[in-house]
């Protein structure tokens, strides 16, 4: 939208406060839980924690409506695709938060399945450590989000327009040689444990 | 010496072996012979012994184990729903080929525990009706519970597009 040019600029600057002073008190999350981290999400939705409390307790299921992402849980390498689709779903401006340790880096599954942090392959705006995640520290999240949201967001989502470059971390290039196979069973101090090359 | 294994060794004389592990007795069918006896020797537990239910179907991969002759077995865990009887059945194959008789004809249910030790180990069933793989990607290229393939995969796992910001 070219309202820049449309508007004086202290008129725009004003609008782009407003709308983020609304956007940022209506955040409606997309919960994509895979894992047992979705099992905190709900936890924070519930009662006790109560996200309502910072106006985005309207989880939708259907991405069209929602603008904040939580990849909660563990992605494996058949989700991505999902992931990335249901990403594009959202309308813009949106907003990923990338739960617990598994969603931001693979956690412990360091395996040939499992993908070594999403952030390989959608954007992400804040990450949550942990395993999993206390709900005090999603709701932290969210206020991040938040002041991000009041700090940079811009009435017609310009915001997003030049960030144009992967902003991920960079692609893990080494792979593991095929000399280093886990060795087969029968040794049960050893067997699952990475061979140390013989030379 | 149980009942059945009477009616197996008369029926099928030299075909198979057999072991003991625990209170487990197991039935081995060699990589030379399984082709052409498993399937019959299955079909006579089921119909003449009892062992109507197969409780399981699963893949090893014995490449460095101590003492193997064979690279893989395919294991039938069989079990009598009659008087709770078990007994499992083991059938060898080897590479570069590695091929079993399907036994989807004799329980319906082997169908998608065939099509998983197929995805993960790589062992054709000769004769099943369709043959994918369940679990991987269909355009995932080995079989991943082979012990020669890494932990870490080949770099599958990296190997997909990311979306940026202003495209998204
Ligand atoms: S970070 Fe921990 S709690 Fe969260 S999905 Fe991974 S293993 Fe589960």
């Amino acid at each position: 939208m070219a309202l820049t040019g449309l508007l004086p600029d202290f008129l725009v600057t004003r609008l782009d406060a407003v709308a983020s002073l609304l956007r940022k008190h209506s955040l409606w999350p997309m919960p994509f839980a895979t894992a047992c981290c979705g099992i905190e999400l709900m936890a924070t939705a519930s009662s006790r924690y109560d996200i309502a409390r910072f106006g985005s307790e309207a989880m939708r299921f259907s991405p069209r409506q929602c603008d904040l992402m939580i990849v909660a849980g563990r992605v494996v390498m058949k989700m991505v695709p999902v992931m990335q689709r249901i990403w594009l779903q959202m309308p813009e401006p949106k907003w990923c938060i990338s739960m617990g340790a598994c969603a931001s880096s693979g956690g412990v599954f360091d395996t040939y399945a499992t993908v070594q942090g999403i952030d390989r392959f959608i954007p992400v705006d804040v990450y949550v450590p942990g395993c999993p995640p206390r709900p005090e520290q999603l709701i932290r999240a969210v206020l991040d989000i938040q002041e991000k949201v009041q700090r940079t967001g811009t009435i017609d989502a310009r915001e997003f327009a030049d960030r144009e470059t992967y902003e991920g971390p960079t692609p893990l290039a080494r792979e593991l040689g095929p000399e280093q196979t886990i060795v087969a069973p029968g040794d049960y101090r050893t067997a699952t444990r990475l061979r140390v090359p013989l030379n | 010496m149980p009942a059945y294994l009477d009616t197996l060794t008369a029926k099928f004389p030299g075909a198979f072996a057999t072991s003991e592990f625990r209170d487990n007795r197991r039935v081995l069918v060699s990589a030379e012979r399984a082709g052409e006896v498993l399937v019959p020797l299955l079909r006579c537990l089921k119909d003449e012994c009892g062992f109507d239910y197969l409780a399981e179907l699963g893949g090893v991969d014995y490449l460095n184990y101590p003492g193997a002759t064979d690279r893989y077995a395919v294991v039938y865990g069989l079990a009598n729903t009659a008087n709770a009887e078990r007994l499992f059945v083991k059938a060898f194959a080897n590479d570069p080929d590695p091929e079993l008789p399907s036994v989807v004809d004799l329980w319906r249910g082997a169908e998608w525990m065939e099509r998983e030790v197929f995805d993960l180990y790589g062992v054709r069933f000769a004769g099943h009706p369709d043959l994918r793989r369940i679990l991987m990607p269909h355009e995932f290229a080995a079989h991943p519970l082979r012990k020669d393939y890494p932990l870490r995969g080949y770099g599958e796992r990296h190997n997909f597009r990311s979306v940026t910001r202003a495209e998204s």
